[in-house]
């Protein structure tokens, strides 16, 4: 209804306003006979002409097979793909030289071993430090970077591998192995448990518990564990067993933790990158935990 | 001497209680079998509600008088407002579980150790703290105040006797069954569309029954036109039915479990979500509560509505262009390109439309601007009106794709969020409660305009910290994401990032909690205002200022 057929609109003013009313009253509420703000109005235009225009300039309109393309001829995934040769770009010749150089050879150049680092750097903080720390200090299970002891080898190729191809990580040519259930497969009782792990502390001059019999440990250690720790409990880089001798350890070095390690088993999980990084960067990240403090 | 009337079921009680006594042994059967505890739990509390109910029905039938109340006592409409008060209380009750869980949540952001077990887990109780705050404290006090306000302006008794209350108890056993299903794991995982199958079918039975309720009293009133606010109101009934049904359809895995499957897959459920997710926004925490803000407003202010042409322009314009504003929630993504041009350009074009709820009802204050100074109830509703012009504004912008490039998936997303909820919907819902409360409690005036005053200044304070700190947040956030090193790789990891936003969440969670703060005043000003006796405080020398007077 117009607002002209509104009965009595002209005969109710507001005495504030000098403004007349639609002539009726809702619960004592009355509604002012005002134009639209022309402002608004404006406004209100101008936005539905913007519109307009920008439907022709982007991809806007479905038809049968596809939608209009607009005159700028945009396309999210080709803007995606021209930010991504653009980023490509910034970094300049150096990447093309990171991708072609051989492995071994990039710690020789400064400029490339520097750029490389660079690389590292970024893919390490976004993929590997939720896990290894932002520092690469690791946590329980996770291992320290900076230390100098490696599970499964601290050179160049055999760190680019670990990357590529994880730890028990499903990937065929992953590491594979882990530390077996002593305890709870009834292999060791508990006070031969309590024993070894007596021994295994002594290994690194830690303190044992009084009343146990620590060189019992050590013969049950040389049948059960030297297998794969090694008669002098140096570890073997081969199979990713630990050396138990330093001060370094994966899951820690209380009694309690080395008991439960012997008795549960441990079989922690490292990723591989090669489903998800490409070849340059698992290269750059080599090289950036490589040259961290340890490395060989 | 009265004439003696024939105590009768009414057909309403008889198909009531049958239909609530067939439905309590169903559910207790279903619990019987149901596959998990929390299932079980779940439908035994339905069985109890339905068990409960049916009882009460026969209850009120041997106390009541023989015949149902009447429409009009001397020729005055005889308003129904016992469930409008049932709404108010528990629109405040869930209020503070919501703000209470809210806050908890913002501190578990800051403090991680606070997510000590799973059922008090972040991803549980984020849903718990939306909801409640979203249906619960919100949607109480739309349906309370549009059973007030039509009846009001339509000058006629709600319609039905029983109906009205069916739509009280079982809209609130909804949000127990849907809120204390997310720590338990009951969850179907679509954002703000959390609730399970069964307790999605019992809320589209409510609402159909709301819709009968309000089109039934539109349809008795005695004005001859319908009042803004109810179009608004009306709106809001009828589009929430429609996005609720298509956002819903999901095929239960068996009666005795919980759990279900959507039947929308990939893009199109995306797209189906935030069709849903944003017009949730729009038709939940937007329409009904300018519907409310054109009731209360010129009612607080006593001036008329400042244009009558512009309520009709926006309120059509604003429902038209609102409903294709959802695919700007899915820039960037998988959602096809003209697809996400189209929700870009009903964002902007929405703007004004918006707006101009905001001028209409700024203006109506024109004449009555002094009042802002003594009346801290009409500052909070203008103050809300400020925030809801802020906030639709901010919107567009967001939506515009160059700008979602940096917000989107930040903290800003947040920010704006909580502007919009706390300094709109809130805030309008706190002006429309401190004006009610009275009203349907036949009191004279609030316990203390002083309290007001207080719950003003404290929660207006919390807003602006809330909101000026996720805006800090989530600038540094998509800056930090975006930014690379001279060599061109990426500056910043994302933890980076969380490091650094930490001081603002900690100031985030003081402005939660100033909030929730602003909000226990309230309540303490509501229960002396319903218990007080008006009349003892007049003689123990406390003045008693002139009533506001609803007009007849």
């Amino acid at each position: 209804m117009s607002i002209d057929n509104i009965p009595h609109a002209d005969h109710d003013i507001d005495s504030f306003t000098g403004v007349s009313t639609t002539g009726h009253a809702w619960d004592g509420i009355k509604e002012l006979n005002n134009p639209l703000p022309r402002w608004w109005l404006w406004t209100f235009y101008i936005t539905i002409v913007w519109a307009i225009g920008y439907c022709f300039a982007y991809p806007s309109i479905p038809l049968i097979n596809g939608a209009t393309t607009g005159f700028l001829g945009w396309h999210s995934r080709s803007a995606v793909v021209q930010s991504l040769d653009a980023l490509q770009a910034s970094r300049g010749a150096l990447m093309q030289k990171l991708a072609a150089t051989p492995l071994d050879q990039i710690e020789k150049q400064p400029e490339l071993l520097n750029f490389a680092r660079a690389a590292g750097a970024a893919a390490f903080a976004n993929n590997c430090a939720p896990c290894h720390g932002a520092g690469a200090q690791g946590s329980p299970g996770y291992p320290n970077l900076n230390a100098n002891r490696w599970l499964w080898g601290g050179h160049l190729d055999q760190i680019y591998q670990t990357i590529l191809h994880g730890v028990r990580s499903g990937d065929p040519k992953g590491h594979q192995g882990s530390m077996p259930d002593f305890g709870k497969a009834g292999i060791l009782t508990k006070p031969q448990i309590e024993q070894v792990a007596n021994y295994v502390r002594s290994l690194s001059g830690l303190k044992t518990e009084t009343g146990i019999d620590v060189a019992a440990g050590g013969k049950i250690f040389a049948t059960t564990c030297a297998p794969c720790h090694g008669k002098d409990a140096k570890g073997n880089t081969t199979i990713g067993s630990a050396n138990l001798t330093t001060k370094v350890w994966l899951y820690g070095s209380s009694l309690q933790t080395i008991e439960n390690g012997v008795t549960n088993g441990h079989g922690g999980v490292m990723p591989y990158w090669g489903g998800r990084l490409d070849p340059t960067t698992i290269k750059a990240l080599a090289v950036f935990v490589h040259t961290l403090g340890g490395g060989q | 001497m009265q004439q003696r009337v024939l105590k009768q079921l009414t057909q309403g009680e008889l198909i009531g209680f049958l239909l609530l006594a067939a439905f309590a042994l169903f559910a207790t059967f279903v619990s019987a079998k149901a596959w998990t505890p929390a299932y079980a739990f779940q439908t035994s509390l339905m069985a109890w509600t339905a068990a409960i109910a049916a009882f009460l029905v026969l209850k009120n039938f041997y106390d009541r008088p023989a015949q149902l109340p009447p429409l009009e006592i001397d020729g005055k409409p005889n308003y129904y407002l016992a469930p409008v008060r049932f709404l108010t209380v528990a629109s405040i009750v869930w209020g503070l579980i919501g703000m209470s869980i809210g806050l908890y949540i913002a501190l578990e952001l800051a403090f991680p150790h606070l997510n000590f077990s799973q059922y008090v887990n972040f991803g549980r109780l984020r849903p718990s703290h939306t909801n409640s705050v979203i249906f619960g404290f919100g949607g109480n006090i739309l349906i309370g105040t549009s059973f007030y306000v039509v009846q009001r302006t339509s000058r006629a008794r709600l319609a039905g006797y029983l109906s009205p209350w069916f739509v009280a108890v079982g809209y609130n056993l909804f949000l127990v069954l849907a809120i204390s299903g997310y720590p338990l794991g009951i969850t179907a995982s679509k954002e703000y569309a959390e609730p399970e199958w069964y307790q999605k079918l019992l809320l589209t039975v409510v609402w159909v029954t709301y819709l009968f309720v309000f089109v039934g009293t539109l349809m008795r009133r005695a004005e001859p036109h319908i009042y803004v606010a109810n179009w608004f109101y009306l709106s809001f009934i009828l589009t929430i039915a429609v996005l609720h049904l298509f956002n819903s359809p999901t095929v239960p895995i068996s009666l005795f479990s919980s759990k279900s499957y959507i039947v929308w897959s990939g893009v199109q459920d995306a797209m189906f979500q935030w069709w849903y997710g944003h017009n949730a926004v729009a038709f939940f925490l937007t329409v009904p509560f300018l519907a409310m803000m054109y009731y209360f407003v010129p009612k607080r202010a006593n001036r008329p509505i400042y244009s009558y042409r512009l309520s009709i322009v926006h309120f059509w314009a604003l429902i038209f262009i609102y409903i294709w504003a959802g695919p700007h929630h899915l820039i960037y993504t998988a959602l096809p390109d003209w697809v996400q041009t189209l929700g870009m350009v009903f964002s902007i074009v929405l703007w004004m439309p918006s707006w101009g709820g905001m001028i209409n009802g700024l203006m109506t204050l024109s004449g009555a601007w002094d009042k802002l100074r003594t009346d801290p109830v009409l500052r909070m509703m203008v103050v809300a009106l400020a925030f809801y012009g802020m906030a639709t504004f901010e919107g567009p912008v967001m939506a515009i794709k160059e700008v979602n490039a940096l917000t989107h998936y930040t903290d800003w997303v947040i920010g704006h969020v909580h502007s919009g909820s706390l300094g709109w919907v809130a805030y309008i819902s706190f002006g429309a409660i401190y004006c009610m409360v009275p009203w349907l409690w036949n009191k004279r005036e609030l316990y203390s305009l002083k309290l007001v005053n207080w719950h003003f200044w404290i929660s207006t304070m919390g807003i602006v910290l809330y909101i000026s700190s996720m805006w800090v947040a989530g600038i540094m956030e998509g800056l930090m994401w975006r930014s690379y090193n001279k060599l061109g790789f990426l500056q910043y990891s994302f933890v980076d990032t969380v490091q650094a936003v930490h001081p603002l969440y900690v100031l985030r969670a003081l402005g939660g909690a100033m909030f929730l703060t602003g909000v226990l005043i309230m309540v303490y000003n509501l229960w002396m205002t319903i218990t007080v006796d008006e009349l003892t405080q007049a003689q123990a020398g406390r003045p008693v200022a002139p009533a506001l007077v609803p007009a007849e």
